[in-house]
Formats: structure tokens, sequence, C-alpha cells
């Protein structure tokens, strides 16, 4: 079995030495970064790097492109970053650039007419349970695929609010956040898209 | 609002945080309640349980590790070629409009060029900078009524 990668869990924590003393929090390196200390950056996209290229991988379905565009968020987020105030949430903030430009991406990639799940479907890993008989497993693992096929075919706004939940594993708390909503905002929309899943899910669960 | 609309806006709220193991201990109850009250509640109760069994097992494929070694250099050089290429940029539009500006004043008022000529250059010059003007004002346009633009700071 391959190891799977708990993307929120796993989030480095680096130290990085900047002339004459050592940033390890997100805010001293903010306002190393205002007074124009690239390297200082280099904290902030080190620490968030893994979060932030399976959001985007979760958002557009490919590796490539899912590289391409974190990174491009990141150069965006360093551009604007004296207008942000140090006392907030970085990876908040960053998130809703990301967002931005995944969203953006999407819309332009639906004119060409290129299919999501022909791009995402084989970023998924497929797990195997020696424990099980194969034929439950064949059924777990087509049960796996068919809902990867569906997270594709509902709206990117659903297939966000499930991925930030189910696979990225963030709490309530912290999808409000990042969505700047209320949690109760958060667990509506949540209802709604898993509605939507499960509706294209209908054979497994009739 | 009825009372059984709001009582069912209640359990899809409730509903979620049960699924996702987000309840209170007084939500919790609340619950259970309303499942005890709504036996149809029960049965969704469960079809939402098995779909997140399903989407939680969904894990990402591991990337190739030199992606991480290689990712922060990415970004910094990548930062760093776009001052190059806006200074690029700034530098070439300034040396060609110029060039532009000297080239056109010489053919048009200097050069000995029939006044069709004359004509037909001023009229492409004159075409271009119409064609800018609006292909500017269209971005601007968009920009403003963009639904993606906002970037909370």
């Amino acid at each position: 079995m391959e190891l799977i990668l708990d993307t929120v869990e796993s989030v480095i924590k680096p130290e990085v030495p900047v002339g004459a003393f050592t940033i390890d929090n997100d805010q001293n390196a903010i306002l190393s970064c205002q007074k124009g200390n690239k390297q200082a950056y280099g904290f902030l996209v080190r620490k968030y790097m893994k979060r932030a290229y399976y959001t985007a991988l979760g958002l557009v379905g490919s590796h490539e492109n899912a590289v391409d565009l974190s990174q491009d968020a990141f150069i965006r987020a360093y551009r604007a970053i004296k207008k942000f105030d140090a006392e907030k949430n970085f990876f908040t903030w960053y998130y809703r650039i990301l967002r931005n430009l995944c969203f953006n991406f999407l819309r332009d990639r639906a004119r060409h007419a290129r299919s999501f799940s022909e791009v995402g479907e084989k970023n998924i890993n497929v797990l195997t349970d020696e424990s099980q008989n194969t034929s439950v497993q064949v059924e777990r693992n087509e049960l796996r695929r068919a809902v990867w096929d569906a997270l594709a075919t509902i709206k990117k706004h659903d297939r966000e609010i499930i991925i930030l939940k189910d696979i990225q594993n963030f709490s309530y708390k912290e999808i409000a956040e990042i969505l700047d909503c209320p949690i109760g905002t958060v667990m509506s929309r949540l209802y709604n898209a898993r509605k939507a899943l499960k509706a294209k899910l209908e054979r497994f669960y009739a | 609002m009825s009372t059984v609309k709001r009582d069912q806006d209640r359990f899809k709220i409730l509903l979620m945080g049960a699924v996702d193991g987000e309840l209170t201990a007084e939500e919790r109850k609340e619950f259970e309640l309303l499942l005890a009250e709504n036996p149809e509640y029960k049965k969704e109760y469960q079809e939402y349980k098995n779909l997140k069994e399903a989407t939680k097992e969904m894990k990402f494929k591991n990337p190739p590790a030199e992606l991480w070694d290689s990712y922060w250099l990415s970004v910094y050089n990548r930062i760093e070629r776009g001052l190059g290429w806006i200074l690029l940029s700034i530098g070439c539009i300034i040396l060609l409009t110029f060039a532009g500006f000297h080239f056109f004043k010489t053919l048009i008022f200097e050069a000995d060029l029939p006044l069709i000529i004359k004509i037909s250059i001023f009229s492409v010059i004159a075409g271009l900078a119409i064609l800018l003007v609006s292909i500017v004002r269209e971005r601007l346009f968009t920009y403003k009524s963009d639904p993606y633009k906002e970037i909370k700071r």
C-alpha cells in the first residue's frame, strides 16, 4: 500500500535564519517580507506548500496545474503582502487568492471542454486493504472511482467544500475562516454539496 | 417560516455535524431527539454516514518528492523574474514608443512620399491607437464586473 499523506497534519514548520534572527512564526515572516526580505517568504512557502498544492489539486484535478496555480498564488500573495495585516491568518488569505485563481482556470478551461475527471482520476490513490476479500475490494474501489467521477460533475463550489472537509480534513471552524462565512453556512453548504454528490451516486445507495 | 420547515433546516445542519462528529453534547441531544421523533430522518442519517465513509477514504497520491525540494526555489525565481519582466517591459515600451514616434514623424512630415501613403500610415497609427484604447477600456470594464477579482486582505 502506498503512503497516504495527510495534508493537514503534515504541514512543515521550517525555521529560517534571516540575517541576525531566526524566523519561527508567520507573523515574523510577514513583517520581514513587508520590509522587502524575499528569503523570509520562504518560511511561509515551505510551511504551506503541501496544503496549497493539495488544495489546488482538489480543485483543478491535475498535478501540473496544481503546482503552477499554487505557486502563482504564492507569487501574487508576495506581491500584495505589504497590504496584508500580519495579525491575520496568512493561509486563509492565501487560500482566497488560490481559489480565485483555480476557479478562473476552471472557467477558462470549460471553454475548451476538457473533462475534469479525465485529468483528475489518475491523481487519486486507490487504496487496497489486504484483509478484505477481492470482491469487497473491487466493490470499494469501484465506489471510490464513482465518488471521484461524481465529484468531478458537481458544481465547483460544492466540490470545494467536500474536499475541504473530507479530503483535507479541515474543521468547520477552519472552513468558516477560509470561506469567510459563519459555521452554520458551512454546514448548510456542506449538506447541499453532499446531497448533490449523493444524487450522482444513487446506484450505490439504492 | 413553518415549524416543519424550520425543523428540517435545523435537522440538515445537525445531520452534517453528526456525520462529521462536530456536534456539541447539547446539539447531539437535540439531534437524537429529532431522530426519535422522525423515523424518516434515520434513513437519511444512515445514507449520509455511508457517503461520508466513501469520501473520507479518498486521498491524493503524493507527488514526486523532488517537487517539495524545488518548490520554494521555483517560487523565488518566479518572483525575481517577475520584477525583471516588468522592468524589461517598461523599458521596451518606452523605447519602442520613442522609436515609433520618430519613425512615423520622419515618414509623414519629412519623407518624400505620396500623400496617399502618408494618409495610409496615419490611418494605421490611428487605427492601432483606437484598438488599444478599446481593449484597455474593455479590460477595465471586465475587471470591475469580475466576480472572482476580490482578494480580501
